[in-house]
């Protein structure tokens, strides 16, 4: 049986050949001679049809053995190929990671919102939700309900512009919101903060500006004590600067509260050992607070015999400040992207 | 205000109380603690302290009471002189140029000695020939052939006041050898007096609540003084005209009195609280200002009585005519309103009350008879007077805020007996007293539910009569009610019941401790719970641009006309509405309340030009319109965005150098109208001044603009000092935005069947806008037509001029099934067939 005793040879031939391949070119050279239509494997099956009727199954069968035995040493191959040039590319591509990377550009909110927005947050989940009102504003609801009267001592604590018009200036804070809320609002309790920008007289310093944010606060209703605004005030500071944080509570003076609190917060560069930031004293003085005042809630509608509320103010300005030690206010309005890049 | 510790030991003993727990206590009380000058005692140990440090400490050693046995010439020096001292060990040789040892030069051995303050060699003393507070230590030096190692000290050099003219002499009975920090070492508090403490603005009021927070004593000051001449009545009378203007005034006399400067110790008093000794008459008036709180005026009472026409006198106080003039002691002539006090007699006016005196009845060198005037004056009007002379002196600073009448006997009865100490003579006996306006002390009712109530602390009657009572408050407990009676030097207390309450639960508050206050969890029912729709739109609208790599801006809202008239080309008018603009700038070019988003934007891009190649900006606010409803303008929220520069960042590979043009901006006003659901917005060619004519679009909602997007004029951008690129901006009415967004939107169920792409290219002419092909072709395509994108835009030779190729990539998907290529190629032909005979379209082959 020479056709069968070739078929050996051919297997043994095409194996063989196969040793010497080393790349994908002369590997589709291999496939074409030894598994290709006009390779020995592919004659013998050819020359089948010249066979007798029982040699033809013995040689079907080993012709079929040879291509099997071929194919699959083919595959094998590619495998090998395919793994040595991976190998070789895995070790010859080397990027250097140290080149920068191709920046995208990048939005971001202005330093003050993202603060105010972290306030936001916070006392939102303390059942407090945001309350606006108008920035040009009159007299009587800057100062006259808030329980200032015309020409009263107090008024030396605001630096108001006044505008041509009788009657008219641009807020010097967001109390006249407490207003605005309360007569709205009345008869029911209220907890609400009233943010938004307020202007004041004064040179633009490093440390002072005629337009900043504030954030000021207001609970209202039957059951609200002094304990609470300390509380609550001291669960805002935890959140805002750090789970321990500590506070404390000083008397102080604000005409719409009584009695009235300035909240310090330990200083949480030197951790209140006393430090540049907090001149040495280890607290940062935070928001200005107190019981809404009789007459205030009076000018709200309410009876201050029947329900008491308090109030707080604060600068987010003045928090970013303190939490990122920017020692120039006047950064914030100035737009210099050099600034707002960093936040 | 400035309280040194040794003047409040008048009324309230320290002992046993350390500074730091002093300053500490006063602070939480609301008395609040800024600086301590430490002017011989210890420093507090450490570096935290909750006020500023200044001043220095005495060295127990170093520093002592010495004494002068004898003043001697200098060998080799006029201006100098050597002193015999014996510091309480031994005799030392003291070489000074102190002037006010000159007198006893060659003298002999004094008999008494004189009392100084001795500093011994190593000693750290304050420079006294310095500029400033320089720190320096005493060494061994040879002036003039003569060694020195120490010194006898001037005030400026213990630090006690600049005074370096001459050395500073004790009183004659101050121990020799005794350290002087132990006899005169003090220390000044800086106390920051809010206007509802100002009855705190003195000695005795600091005193007073030193006395309730540490539960000590208050040691009364007295207010006697000793008459050794006839009685005052007759000699001078007092008429008040307005007695709600000025409810009291009281008037005293001393006579035969010799003008001098006061007593040494008076006048360091003096100076560490702040106030220049000027002679003993004015420094008395300082004095009890200072001590008490009550402001005095002394008259030179021979000068009234002259112009009285020899005859008595009387102080008459009524209002100005409006336009009234008056000179007062500086020399300033004002021109007056017609609500401010006048003093006057029957002459003239002096003085303009709790303000400011006039020269001519002013105390001189040859004064020798005194009238004390004690007054009181509503505090309101003083204010407004002060508001308009803008004036300040500390008599008007305390008027202004309130002082008590009963203050004012009190002031004038010290002020005599200290001038009859201080200046000699004899005090004529009683007073002057008018006080037609009687001031009423209110009682208070309290009860513990009202302390429960207010600050969440339960408290019993009698614990609250006891904090009452530690503030001077009279008291009486009846049941659970407590009957407070305010003291007659405060005037804080309201006489409504119940604001008068928050004034008394205030005053419990602070001496019970703000510390001692628990914190608790508001326990009240929770409000109606509501949406704030402005803001949260507002909010999205940022996130939506932040998104897009925009950096949110946040601008001044007060401008001037000048700056937002360069927002429009030369020649344009800006609307002739008035602005909001203030009275009082602060700086001249910020006076104007912004109408213009785009003019606050032009001013950031300026600023950082230069800074980066590529900026995209935006800001959310208001603008400021005259209103037709009233005074208050309309405050209308605003979006404005800028963008310009290179449309990719610069990096080291890659990254184009193509500008950002319209059709960036547009593709981030798509952005945040998708990101918002708006949809169905139109572009119109439009014409606002600021933008390039062909270069700009407004956005309609339904009929309604909701802004403006386009390339600036260069015509504008010319008048702004911005880089070459071109500057895209778009504005928009927030408000108008925020009606036209729906509410919710409902989601397209995701395709289950594949879509059919296709690539479609018309030929057109050039005038027919892209937006019209694009409108007609999804018109056409209707529901099977899920999407058409163009994807070139083509011009070329071989299209002929006055065309243009628009290629699209359509897609066409059914929800149901796959679409058959029959059922594409028909709605395919449709298409073509459509726009080849509404635009004379060409399918591009
Ligand atoms: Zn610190």
């Amino acid at each position: 049986m020479d056709i069968l005793k070739q078929l050996d040879e051919i297997q043994a031939a095409g194996l063989g050949a196969l040793e010497a391949v080393a790349d994908e070119e002369s590997l589709a050279a291999w496939r074409s001679a030894h598994l290709g239509r006009k390779s020995g494997v592919m004659a013998a099956f050819d020359g089948m049809k010249d066979l007798g009727k029982e040699e033809r199954p013995q040689v079907g069968k080993r012709a079929n053995e040879v291509k099997g035995a071929l194919e699959a040493a083919l595959e094998k191959k590619q495998a090998a190929l395919k793994q040595a040039a991976l190998a070789a590319s895995l070790s010859s591509e080397h990027l250097d990671v140290s080149l920068p990377g191709r920046a995208r550009p990048l939005g971001r909110l202005h330093p003050a919102n993202q603060t105010l927005r972290r306030i936001y947050a916070i006392f939102a989940e303390m059942g407090f939700q945001v309350y606006r009102s108008r920035e040009v504003e009159s007299d009587d609801y800057n100062f006259t309900f808030l329980n200032i009267p015309a020409h009263h001592p107090a008024r030396d604590m605001w630096d108001t512009f006044h505008t041509d018009r009788e009657g008219v200036i641009l807020r010097t804070h967001t109390s006249p919101g407490q207003i605005h809320a309360m007569r709205e609002y009345c008869p029911e309790n209220i907890r609400v903060i009233l943010p938004g920008m307020v202007y004041r007289y004064e040179q633009v310093t490093t440390r002072s500006e005629m337009q900043f944010n504030q954030v000021e606060g207001l609970a209202v209703g039957p059951n609200i004590t002094f304990g609470d605004l300390k509380g609550t005030l001291t669960d805002f500071a935890r959140r805002m600067f750090n789970p321990d944080v500590r506070t404390r509570f000083r008397a102080s003076h604000f005409p719409f509260t009584e009695p009235s609190a300035e909240m310090d917060v330990e200083c949480f560069v030197c951790m209140g050992e006393g430090c540049s930031v907090c001149k040495g004293t280890g607290w940062l003085e935070i928001l200005g607070s107190g019981m809404v005042h009789p007459t205030v809630l009076r000018h709200g509608g309410y009876d201050p015999e029947k329900v008491s509320g308090f109030a707080f103010g604060m600068g987010p300005e003045r928090i970013t400040m303190l939490l990122h030690r920017i020692t120039d206010i006047r950064h914030f309005w100035r737009n210099d992207v050099r600034f707002l890049e960093q936040f | 205000m400035k309280a040194p510790l040794s003047w409040i030991k008048d009324y309230v003993s320290l002992d046993g109380i350390e500074i730091e727990e002093l300053a500490h206590k006063l602070t939480m009380a609301g008395l609040e603690i800024e600086e301590i000058t430490f002017v011989g005692l210890p420093l507090p140990p450490g570096e935290k302290h909750d006020f500023i440090v200044k001043g220095i400490a005495w060295d127990r050693e170093k520093i002592v009471v010495a004494e002068i046995l004898e003043v001697g010439p200098h060998p080799n020096a006029d201006r100098l002189t050597l002193c015999r001292v014996n510091d309480g060990e031994r005799e030392h040789t003291v070489l000074t140029g102190a002037p006010n040892l000159f007198p006893y030069k060659g003298q002999g051995p004094l008999n008494p000695p004189l009392k100084v303050a001795y500093a011994k060699e190593g000693t750290t003393l304050y420079d006294g020939h310095a500029e400033g507070w320089q720190l320096m230590t005493l060494k061994k030096a040879v002036i003039r052939g003569v060694e020195s190692y120490s010194m006898v000290c001037s005030e400026k050099e213990l630090g006690i006041s600049e005074e370096h003219e001459g050395i500073m002499l004790l009183p004659e009975d101050a121990p020799t050898g005794m350290p002087l920090a132990d006899t005169m070492g003090d220390a000044v508090l800086d106390i920051a007096i809010t206007p509802n403490i100002a009855r705190n603005a003195n000695i005795l009021g600091v005193a007073r609540e030193i006395a309730a927070l540490f539960e000590r004593e208050l040691k009364q000051p007295s207010y006697d003084f000793k008459a050794e001449d006839g009685p005052v009545a007759g000699q001078f009378a007092i008429k008040i005209e307005n007695p709600e203007l000025n409810p009291r005034f009281v008037g005293g006399l001393i006579r035969d009195i010799e003008i001098r400067p006061s007593p040494e110790w008076v006048q360091r008093r003096l100076r560490l609280a702040g106030q220049r000794p000027i002679n003993n008459i004015v420094d008395v008036t300082n004095y009890v200002m200072l001590d008490i709180g009550q402001p005095l005026h002394a008259f030179d009472y021979d000068e009234l009585v002259r112009r009285a026409g020899g005859k008595p006198p009387t102080l008459i106080t009524r209002t100005a005519k409006k336009g009234e003039k008056l000179t007062t002691l500086d020399g300033e002539t004002h021109e007056l309103q017609d609500f401010t006090v006048l003093v006057c007699d029957t002459k003239g006016s002096h003085s303009i009350a709790g303000i400011m005196g006039g020269a001519d009845t002013e105390v001189t060198e040859k004064t020798t008879n005194v009238l004390l005037e004690g007054a009181n004056w509503n505090f309101i009007n003083i204010r407004k007077t002060l508001g308009y002379l803008k004036m300040n002196s500390e008599a008007s600073y305390r008027f202004s805020r309130g002082v008590h009448p009963a203050m004012a006997p009190r002031g004038v009865g010290r002020g005599l007996e200290l001038m009859r100490q201080w200046a000699g003579g004899a005090v004529c006996e009683g007073l002057v007293d008018g006080y037609p306006l009687p001031y009423e002390d209110p009682t208070t009712e309290l009860t513990p539910e009202d302390v429960r109530r207010w600050l969440g602390i339960d408290l019993k009657p009698k614990e609250i009569a006891a904090i009452m009572a530690r503030l001077g408050f009279k008291t009486s407990v009846k049941g659970k009610v407590v009957s407070a009676a305010a003291p007659d030097h405060r005037v804080d207390i309201s006489s409504d019941p119940v604001i008068g309450k928050a004034d008394l639960l205030e005053e419990i508050a602070r001496i019970y401790g703000y510390d001692n206050i628990p914190e608790t969890r508001l326990a009240d029912v929770l409000p109606p719970q509501r949406d704030n729709a402005e803001l949260e739109f507002e909010e999205r609208v940022r996130d939506l641009l932040v998104r897009q790599g925009l950096q949110e801006v946040v601008t001044y809202r007060l401008t001037s006309p000048e700056r937002e008239a360069k927002r429009l080309p030369p020649g344009v008018q800006p609307d002739p509405k008035p602005y909001i603009t203030v009275k009082n700038p602060i700086t001249p070019d910020r006076f104007a309340m912004r109408k213009s988003m785009l003019a606050s934007m032009l001013e950031i891009l300026e600023r950082n030009a230069r800074l980066r190649e590529r900026l995209a900006f935006f800001e959310i606010g208001f603008v400021y319109h005259e209103s037709e409803a009233g005074p208050l303008p309309d405050e209308k929220p605003r979006l404005v965005i800028a963008i310009t520069g290179r449309r990719e960042l610069p990096a080291w590979q890659g990254g184009g150098d193509g500008l950002l043009d319209y059709y960036d901006l547009k593709g981030i006003v798509e952005g945040l109208l998708g990101g918002l659901h708006l949809t169905g917005v139109r572009y119109e060619p439009s014409q606002h001044p600021s933008f390039h004519p062909g270069k700009q679009a407004r956005l309609l909602a339904g009929e309604r603009q909701v802004g403006t997007i386009g390339e600036l004029h260069p015509a504008v951008h010319g008048q702004h000092d911005l880089g070459p690129a071109p500057v895209l901006v778009g504005t928009f009415a927030l408000d108008a935005l925020m009606e036209a967004a729906p509410p919710r939107h409902e989601v397209q169920e995701v395709p289950a069947f594949p879509p059919v792409l296709e690539d479609l290219a018309f030929i057109v002419d050039e005038n027919v806008p892209a937006g019209q092909v694009q409108a007609l072709i999804e018109q056409t395509g209707g529901a099977t037509l899920a999407g058409v994108r163009l994807f070139d835009v083509y011009r070329g030779e071989q299209l002929g001029a006055g065309k243009k190729s628009l290629a699209y990539a359509l897609t066409y998907q059914a929800a149901d099934r796959t679409l058959t290529d029959d059922e594409v190629a028909k709605l395919r032909k449709k298409i073509v067939g459509r726009l080849e005979r509404e635009l004379g379209a060409v399918l591009r082959a």
